[in-house]
């Protein structure tokens, strides 16, 4: 009885614009739990700092430079690596999945190589490029390739074949047939290994500079590690948290522009 | 009705399929622009690996009919349609229209409608233009074929919002708007409910009436093909087993007693072979 009353009302608390804010209340509920279990004392700050000593730290790093420099520095890589090995991945998946003849060259052996973890590789990595910027950026390069590879090319196998014989019928160039419909088609599973090697892309540069670097987020982590800033060790990794939605929301809003036929995207 | 059903014998002497062919050019004027092809069919014959699904068909169809095929499934109906249609190779015999046919003369609709989900309806439709598509007229065109279509308002929508019939129409405008001379249906209203196959069927003749092409339309529904076609060809085992004229007025009244009994026949005929006649009598009572 009570529970039947109180449906109605339930619905009706559900407010015009609540969808945006809806998804932000558990993160907000876990920072105020925090604060608030630090500021009664019940866990050691040299356990876990305060929010808001993690936003002094912050805002101290930022006043000084440090945390843009470092923020640039790691976005510059993650955004190179990805350009080069999602490049890659994707003309690779476009090759194998348009050509019989360059799939049967190259996919055994580049499923092959998919089953090495590619952190793996670095020690391996270190040794060949020592620590400079082309060790970070192969390895996350290697990192993003798989994904793209993967999705590109099962998207390209899995376009509907009737849409194929359709095109011909209707006399389209192979141009105009990859352009029209293969692309087209394709492009749901694309972004599904775009997403996927964003994933990638941050974890694989977070490990690399934390084991070798000398800037970037990795790098202030390490460093604030040796000297017992435990405030900005949290706070590197809250800003990887951010980086990483950042980078999703980004995707997602590219995929919403173009999918925009898609029904899973029509507004209604 | 009796006289309305002509078995005849399948593989005449050619020189008597001549005669027979310029009577029925007279009994069935050319519609329309008389924009059809007319069609030939020697000797043609169709494997896959070893199974022989068209064993020798010939037959001669002239511009502007309205022909049915149809029979049992696996018969090899649909493959007869994708051999007009140049969809699969020839092992042997002929096809030949007439005179020296271009490829996009020759236009087929499917049981899917085989729209690109990415593209409006009117781009869709401007698939159909092939090579003219980029031809200043090619959007006024696609617009026409829509309206002729009853969609005209629907050309800046996408597809996935269209309803299975709607769909099917935007298909059948894409086959339209390049002017063929010859249309193949295979099983175009398969997937579409009664009611709206009814609507769909009567836009067929509509638009077959105003355009003047040579139709062929692969069917299991044997209702369907004696409401719209002038000739019904029933295959069996890879070959026309009968060739059967529908001489009924147009527009032709669905359910009238003359279609069902018509429509019995050929159903009785189909069935005969299998030896379930008692099936074919519970079909002729509806």
């Amino acid at each position: 009885m009570s529970l039947i009353d109180s449906l109605p009302r339930v619905r009706a608390l559900r407010l015009p614009r609540a969808d945006g804010f809806v998804q932000w209340i558990v993160p907000l509920a876990i920072l105020v739990i925090w604060q608030a279990a630090c500021s009664a004392g019940l866990v050691p700050t040299r356990v876990l700092p305060a929010p808001s000593d993690v936003a002094l730290a912050g805002w101290k790093l930022a006043r000084s430079g440090e945390l843009a420099t470092n923020i640039w520095v790691s976005f510059w890589r993650a955004a190179i690596g990805f350009v080069i090995g999602g490049g890659i991945g994707f003309a690779f998946g476009l090759a194998n999945g348009l050509s019989q003849l360059s799939s049967k060259l190259s996919d055994t052996t580049l499923q092959m190589v998919r089953n090495v973890p590619h952190l793996a590789l670095i020690p391996l990595v270190i040794l060949w490029f020592g620590i400079d910027e082309t060790a970070k950026i192969f390895l996350v390069a290697l990192g993003v390739f798989f994904p793209i590879y993967i999705n590109t090319l099962h998207g390209i196998r899995t376009v509907d074949p009737q849409l194929i014989e359709m095109g011909r019928i209707y006399g389209m160039s192979d141009r105009e047939l990859f352009t029209r419909v293969i692309f087209p088609g394709a492009l749901p599973s694309i972004f599904v290994g775009i997403r996927f090697a964003l994933g990638i892309m941050w974890l694989t540069l977070i490990v690399a500079e934390t084991i070798a670097a000398s800037s970037g987020l990795g790098y202030m982590a390490m460093q604030a590690r040796e000297f017992m800033q435990i405030d900005v060790v949290v706070l590197s990794i809250l800003i990887y948290a951010a980086l990483g939605k950042l980078a999703d929301s980004a995707s997602r809003l590219l995929e919403r522009l173009t999918l925009s036929w898609h029904p899973a995207f029509q507004k209604h | 009705m009796q006289e309305a059903l002509q078995f005849r014998a399948p593989a005449e002497p050619l020189d008597r399929t001549d005669l027979v062919e310029q009577a029925r050019v007279l009994r069935h004027p050319p519609h329309g622009s008389r924009r059809g092809l007319p069609l030939t069919i020697r000797g043609l014959r169709k494997s896959f690996g070893d199974h022989e699904v068209l064993r020798g068909i010939d037959v001669h169809i002239p511009a502007g009919q309205f022909v049915a095929i149809v029979g049992r499934s696996g018969c090899g109906k649909s493959t007869l349609l994708r051999l007009i249609a140049g969809l699969e190779k020839i092992d042997a015999g002929t096809i030949s229209f007439g005179e020296a046919a271009r490829r996009e003369e020759i236009r087929v609709m499917f049981q899917e409608p085989r729209l690109l989900p990415w593209a409006r309806v009117l781009a869709n439709v401007e698939v159909g233009l092939g090579r003219e598509r980029k031809t200043a007229a090619a959007q006024a065109r696609a617009e026409q074929a829509l309206a002729e279509v009853g969609l005209a308002e629907k050309g800046g929508q996408w597809p996935a919002v269209l309803s299975g019939g709607q769909k099917q129409r935007v298909a059948l405008a894409r086959a339209l708007v390049g002017d063929p001379r010859v249309l193949a249906f295979d099983e175009p209203l398969g997937a579409l409910d009664a009611l709206t196959r009814i609507s769909m069927q009567r836009l067929l003749e509509r638009v077959w009436r105003d355009q003047g092409f040579t139709a062929i339309l692969v069917t299991h529904d044997v209702s369907e093909a004696v409401a719209l076609a002038d000739r019904v060809l029933v295959i069996e085992d890879g070959r026309i087993a009968h060739d059967i004229d529908v001489n009924m007025h147009r527009p032709r009244q669905r359910g009238s007693a003359d279609l069902a009994r018509l429509e019995g026949s050929i159903l009785r005929e189909l069935l005969k072979k299998s030896g379930d006649e008692q099936s074919a009598e519970d079909q002729s009572v509806l």
